[in-house]
């Protein structure tokens, strides 16, 4: 950018005009871009999106499980953030370091206790109704994919808690052949899934999770 | 019912439920997720300040040799001569034997020696031959290599048998430093027995592992840097340090360790109901244990994600009727 280009730009701004990019496209573009965000809106409009109301029946204690599922995944997350930024060995060393680790860990004793009422209160809804099988499916899968993801927590640890787990958890994995490309015991492999594989797919099943949430709505009451 | 009546019975359920033509009530989505957020953050704090959270310090070679020596060369010898339980497992680690199955589908073999490890070279020869400076070590090694293989199981049989009339005794020669830790530099006494190389080779590796030097050798990889623990783990778990500290901790799998943690602290109880296959029959006495196991979670676990196309499953809840409880205030207002 040359020394003019800036003060010309930022008098249009002031002046209100529209970005460029709002002038070249068309309502009936058929570029790829346009056509996924028609897409996008047309399947989950901001108002399904962001709503700032909910159907009168959805009045129980139930439906805060949910919320309070994806609040502690992301005090996992936070935690988990601070222990990855200072590294494997830090919680041994301090008590912040060791509080850090208290927090991770009782925020995924929570984000399971969370989930499992969760899910249980869904299943007692039959909130598969109506189309939402999809909501359940990535639900359930979010739950199995979140076990993985603990226990290479727990393998991770590099304590005798670790040591442990991981020389009697290998023989599940090696019947199946699975720890042959997924070694418990190899530090480095799990440390990897832990902090970034495996919460990814956490992450990604739980926005879908709550993408298809948010386009189906809440499941309305069983009429009996 | 029959079938089809059940059929068209769904189809209405699912049909009433696509949409909600009844009445609304202001909500606030943000409003409710930062409560939510709060709420657990200050949760989880108050647990990390009250409980705080376990680490117990993990074992080592070199206090494992200090603390139990007789075990430690109890379970060196029988990776010499093939008889521990990593020598025999089978992939990933060696072809002792084909490892589990079911039927036919044998799984863990397929899938091949990914990790190979050589007990008796990787665990005893490997190491006594990098120890510098003592060529009667040397000798011995060379001697028991070039040894038949039934020369070589009389001395490890004769070995292993007199372990159990072993003594520990500080190390004679030794001038042993105030500050010396107790079991740093004890040694193994065997009663006189034609042991051949093998008491020089176990003395030597039970010294070399006190002073922390098997910790180092096993942890190397032909590189510099290494986060591989798979060989030292798979030596400490054939001895009998992780397995008694785990009893001590109610870990074991006969306790549903699976699911537990050291102390008191709750552990992977989600694992509650992988931890019960362990705990009943077949299961429980069947050598293909694990890969039974695996299979029956593997098929519970797709079943409970396709939960909404199960009959029976998903007709439970309108049976058992647990949503008149929880719609309780819709059904009351008669909306």
């Amino acid at each position: 950018m040359s020394a003019t280009d800036g003060p010309a730009k930022v008098t249009d701004l002031a002046d209100g005009a529209s970005s460029p990019g709002e002038h070249t496209i068309e309502p009936g573009s058929s570029s790829w871009t346009a056509t996924i965000r028609r897409q996008a809106v047309q399947t989950l409009p901001y108002e399904k999106l962001f709503p700032d109301s909910q159907p009168t029946y959805v009045a129980s204690w139930i439906y805060l499980f949910g919320a309070l599922s994806l609040g502690s995944l992301a005090v996992c997350i936070g935690s988990g953030t601070i222990l990855a930024l200072k590294g494997p060995g830090w919680w041994h060393d301090g008590s912040i370091g060791h509080f850090f680790n208290s927090l991770h860990l009782w925020a995924v004793e929570l984000f399971f206790f969370f989930m499992v009422i969760h899910l249980w209160g869904k299943y007692w809804m039959s909130a598969w109704r109506g189309g939402r099988a999809k909501v359940w499916m990535t639900g359930a899968i979010t739950f199995l994919v979140a076990i993985p993801c603990a226990l290479t927590g727990y393998v991770s640890q590099s304590n005798f808690d670790a040591q442990w787990i991981s020389t009697q958890a290998k023989d599940a994995m090696n019947s199946a052949g699975i720890g042959s490309f997924f070694n418990l015991l190899n530090f480095g492999q799990m440390y990897g899934y832990h902090v970034f594989l495996l919460p990814l797919a956490v992450v990604g099943l739980v926005v879908a999770h709550v993408l298809l949430v948010r386009r189906h709505g809440v499941v309305p009451p069983l009429e009996s | 019912m029959s079938y089809s009546t059940y059929k068209q019975r769904n189809r209405e359920l699912n049909d009433a439920a696509r949409t909600w033509r009844g009445g609304y009530q202001p909500y606030d989505l943000v409003k409710e997720a930062t409560i939510a957020l709060g709420v657990v953050a200050l949760i989880a704090v108050v647990l990390a300040i009250l409980f705080s959270s376990p680490d117990e310090h993990p074992s080592s070679i070199r206090s494992w040799s200090r603390g139990q020596p007789v075990d430690f060369v109890t379970t060196a010898v029988s990776e010499l001569d093939g008889s521990s339980g990593t020598a025999g497992y089978g992939p990933p680690y060696n072809h002792a034997q084909i490892g589990q199955h079911i039927a036919f589908i044998h799984l863990q073999q397929w899938f091949g020696v990914a990790h190979p490890i050589n007990t008796a070279q990787d665990y005893v020869i490997g190491p006594l031959s990098q120890i510098p400076g003592q060529p009667a070590l040397q000798a011995a090694v060379a001697t028991y290599t070039h040894a038949s293989a039934s020369q070589q199981a009389k001395w490890t049989t004769a070995y292993s048998n007199a372990l159990a009339h072993a003594d520990v005794e500080p190390q004679p020669t030794k001038t042993k430093p105030e500050t010396e830790p107790a079991g740093a530099s004890d040694v193994v006494v065997m009663p006189p027995g034609n042991y051949g190389p093998v008491t020089t080779m176990m003395n030597a590796l039970l010294l070399y592992a006190q002073a922390g030097g098997l910790d180092g050798a096993l942890l190397r990889s032909g590189q510099f840097y290494s986060t591989d623990y798979t060989k030292i783990l798979m030596f400490l778990a054939d001895g009998g340090l992780l397995a008694s500290r785990a009893q001590a901790e109610h870990l074991l799998g006969t306790q549903w360790g699976m699911m537990n943690e050291t102390g008191s602290f709750p552990g992977q109880s989600w694992l509650w109901l992988y931890t019960f296959w362990y705990q009943i029959k077949p299961f429980s006495t069947s050598a293909n244990a694990d890969i039974l196991v695996v299979a029956v979670m593997g098929v519970l676990s797709v079943l409970f994600v396709l939960v909404p196309f199960l009959p029976g499953v998903r007709d439970l809840p309108r049976k058992i009727r647990v949503y008149r409880l929880i719609w309780r205030e819709h059904y009351a207002s008669g909306s």
